[in-house]
């Protein structure tokens, strides 16, 4: 038995060697065939469907082979492919994982081929390009889409409400009394006897609509849960970002907006976290059990696809330090580093890169496009459609963006904040808690 | 292959005279018996020995999968004893074995009486394994649904009845209750299918000689069943609660954890450091801490319930 494994071990190591060596093929066996391309949204599969057949019509020789994943499986799966030897040669890569694949030696770098083949990297929106380049100051994708965070309303509540358009335009917030926010937000919360969350004898306990959604607790990030609030008042996630080495959970001025956050729920105007167990909150805010939904750029299809629902959508509230705040996250294609097809990959990524593939994905109205070009075009289609994004866009014309959180130890990071805020949002524990939670983070990078 | 080559080799040519019943006939028949053993051995060996051999190494490293393993010495250990999260797992899950393994004898204890002396017809003790035919994930999607506390159809009928709606898998009173009777029902219809096979074993003369001495119906179930079935019954114990401390697919599949961390089984733990936080080694440390729990509790329910011997005889 000893020999067999060991037999087995020189075979694996043989192979492996084999495969390590195959990144430096000679470029005629790396630049065409088959190349494997994974995502996870089921509603871009149809725009990369179409990108893939314009790519192989210019590209005779090279073909792309597109898998769909859903978000749960998709990192499991590729990390397993990794190791397997079986990982996708292009995969989307997001900002939260991208800095550990890269340490780990997973993602090719891309510098030399943009050099060389003259990308321009100005033609994006700006910032994205950079999110791009690790700590090892290497390029290990090229940017394909953006998203910002909105309030999605049901426009027959607010006309029964009387809250106008306008006044959704113009909402304002602080962590002391909420602002306007909090006010449009109680008005818009009626209880089973018709009651609602702003007159006498509400009833906090029999709420037929809440005034506002809720997603989850938030865990690290807070993407479309609380940091389009908390990032108004000149907090931030972290020290410096990208690659920042410290978290900032326990500040006070970031567990004020919290406590006010979670004091929502307390007072009726947002579900209780142990009611959105299950039911997606889109799906909810359809059953008509919410009035708003702060959600991100990427759903715009999703709730406007509704059947019997007109849906506005508002920009995030202006917050104490006068200005609106939403996380600015972007994805990008990345090539693993074991990729057999080397050359062909980096086509294809150029490709995804391209106004022309962009300029596909815009004309479907899913999601933005990186390019600013195609961004337009994205903003058009999506009017064409009758629905205005404006409130998404405007925080990129404005530049009241702040990016994601990205660091080291993200996953780790996320296990560690997910039962801290969840414990607060659902009011078990004060906000003051998460300085316990902080110090345990902090202590990763240490 | 080698192996299998070199076991099959003797055995072709057929011996042409009686060999003497000694040492050597036995030493033939055990060459034959590791050649129909070798299989399952070698699937033993490839499949639970060498990786469980692996994980004890891996748990004394720092291993992120991707990079090489790195030896630390008892530094996983050391860190999980002082880690907040795995006691609360431990503590999560022995709630969880308790009601789950509770409830699921008792049921299957008395419905394994049923299916003895009540229902005959092979339908009926058939329907009593059909939700142990069903796919745990199935299983617990279907009731994940059907709990809902927004869409659900349960809380439509609790609502119904006056009764305020109940947070199902939401709220950390009820998370793991919940979980531990959905694997009850699914699991409590094989359960008593073996305590069924333990009941048929005993004799029906040892139940005429009570009946003539005049025993009620429960000083019967009490003084004879129950001292008779034990053997059996410490089978299904063991099995049953090795099963249950392993609770994961329920939970990954619903409540991942939560609410808070009212759901962090031991073994959802462990995958969650391995798998989505790539620590390997700190994973395998806690299974093996694992292992070591299954290990002693199996040894303390066969020496003190005396499961390996019968007071048949």
């Amino acid at each position: 038995m000893k020999k067999t494994l060991g037999a087995v071990a020189v075979a694996a190591a043989v192979a492996l060697s084999l495969s390590a060596c195959s990144g430096s093929a000679s470029s005629a066996e790396s630049s065409k065939g088959e190349i494997s391309y994974w995502l996870w949204d089921a509603n871009q599969l149809p725009a990369y469907q179409q990108c893939a057949d314009d790519f192989t019509k210019a590209n005779p020789d090279i073909k792309v082979k597109i898998t769909q994943r859903g978000w749960d499986d998709y990192w499991s799966t590729l990390t397993n492919g990794f190791v397997g030897g079986t990982a996708p040669d292009v995969f989307t890569n997001h900002l939260g994982r991208y800095g550990e694949l890269a340490e780990n030696k997973q993602l090719l770098a891309i510098d030399d081929a943009v050099k060389k083949d003259n990308i321009d990297l100005t033609g994006y929106n700006e910032g994205l390009a950079d999110l791009w380049v690790g700590q090892d100051g290497k390029r290990y994708g090229l940017p394909k889409d953006w998203d910002t965070i909105g309030l999605f309303y049901n426009k027959a509540m607010l006309a029964g409400a009387g809250v106008t358009e306008d006044q959704m335009k113009n909402l304002t917030w602080n962590p002391e009394d909420g602002g306007t926010y909090e006010k449009v937000v109680a008005h818009l919360t009626v209880d089973k006897s018709g009651k609602r969350g702003d007159e006498p004898g509400f009833d906090k306990n029999n709420v037929a609509v809440y005034g506002l959604g809720l997603n989850g607790g938030g865990d690290s990030s807070g993407q479309t849960e609380w940091s389009y609030l908390t990032n108004t008042t000149g907090w931030s996630h972290t020290d410096k970002n990208p690659w920042g080495t410290h978290y900032n959970y326990d500040d006070p001025k970031f567990q004020e907006s919290m406590e006010w956050f979670a004091g929502l729920a307390e007072k009726g105007y947002m579900p209780k976290l142990e009611t959105t167990v299950g039911a997606a909150m889109a799906d909810t805010f359809a059953a008509g059990k919410s009035a708003i939904n702060a959600h991100g750029s990427w759903m715009i299809g999703q709730y406007t696809g509704y059947k019997g629902i007109e849906v506005g959508i508002a920009p995030t509230p202006v917050g104490p330090q006068g200005e609106r705040a939403s996380m600015f996250n972007g994805l990008a294609d990345s090539i693993w580093a074991g990729t057999k097809k080397k050359d062909a990959s980096i086509k294809w990524v150029e490709y995804l890169a391209s106004a022309d593939c962009q300029d596909v994905v815009a004309s479907k109205a899913v999601v933005f496009p990186a390019l600013k070009a195609s961004s337009d075009k994205a903003a058009e289609a999506f009017a064409a459609k009758g629905v205005d994004v404006s409130a998404f866009t405007e925080h990129v014309k404005n530049k009241t963006t702040f990016l994601y959180p990205i660091t080291d130890n993200t996953a780790k990071v996320k296990g560690i904040m997910e039962p801290a805020m969840d414990a607060v949002v659902s009011g078990k524990a004060p906000a003051s808690s998460l300085t316990q939670a902080n110090e345990q983070v902090n202590a990763l990078f240490k | 292959m080698t192996t299998l080559a070199k076991h099959s080799a003797p055995v072709s040519p057929a011996p042409d005279k009686p060999k003497p019943y000694g040492g050597l006939r036995r030493f033939g028949d055990l060459k034959i018996a590791l050649l129909f053993i070798a299989p399952a051995m070698i699937g033993f060996i490839v499949f639970y020995v060498v990786p469980t051999i692996r994980g004890v190494y891996l748990s004394f490293t720092e291993y992120n999968i991707l990079g090489d393993p790195e030896w630390v010495g008892v530094d996983n250990y050391t860190a999980i004893a002082k880690d907040p999260l795995f006691w609360n797992s431990l503590a999560v899950t022995g709630q969880y074995v308790f009601l789950n393994i509770v409830l699921q004898t008792a049921l299957a204890l008395g419905l394994a009486l049923l299916m003895h002396q009540v229902a005959k017809s092979t339908i009926i003790r058939g329907a009593l394994l059909m939700p142990y035919l069903m796919s745990n994930v199935i299983a617990a999607l279907l009731w994940f649904w059907m709990l809902d506390y927004q869409i659900g159809v349960v809380n439509q009928f609790i609502e119904w009845a006056g009764l305020p709606r109940v947070a199902f898998f939401g709220s950390e009173e009820w998370a793991i209750p919940t979980q531990a009777v959905i694997n009850t029902w699914r699991h409590m219809g094989y359960t008593a299918l073996l305590i069924f096979a333990g009941l048929q074993a005993i004799p029906g003369h040892v139940y005429e000689v009570a009946k003539l001495d005049g025993a009620s119906a429960f000083q019967t179930f009490r003084k004879i069943t129950i001292p008779l079935l034990r053997p059996v019954l410490v089978l299904v114990l063991v099995v049953t609660v090795i099963g249950s401390f392993q609770v994961f697919d329920t939970v990954a599949v619903t409540t991942a954890g939560g609410p808070v961390n009212a759901t962090r089984v031991i073994q959802y733990y462990i995958y969650q450091r391995a798998f989505t936080e790539s620590d390997f080694g700190y994973g395998s440390a806690i299974a093996v801490i694992l292992f070591l729990i299954l290990a002693l509790v199996a040894f303390i329910q066969m020496k003190f319930l005396k499961g390996n011997e019968s007071d048949l005889d």
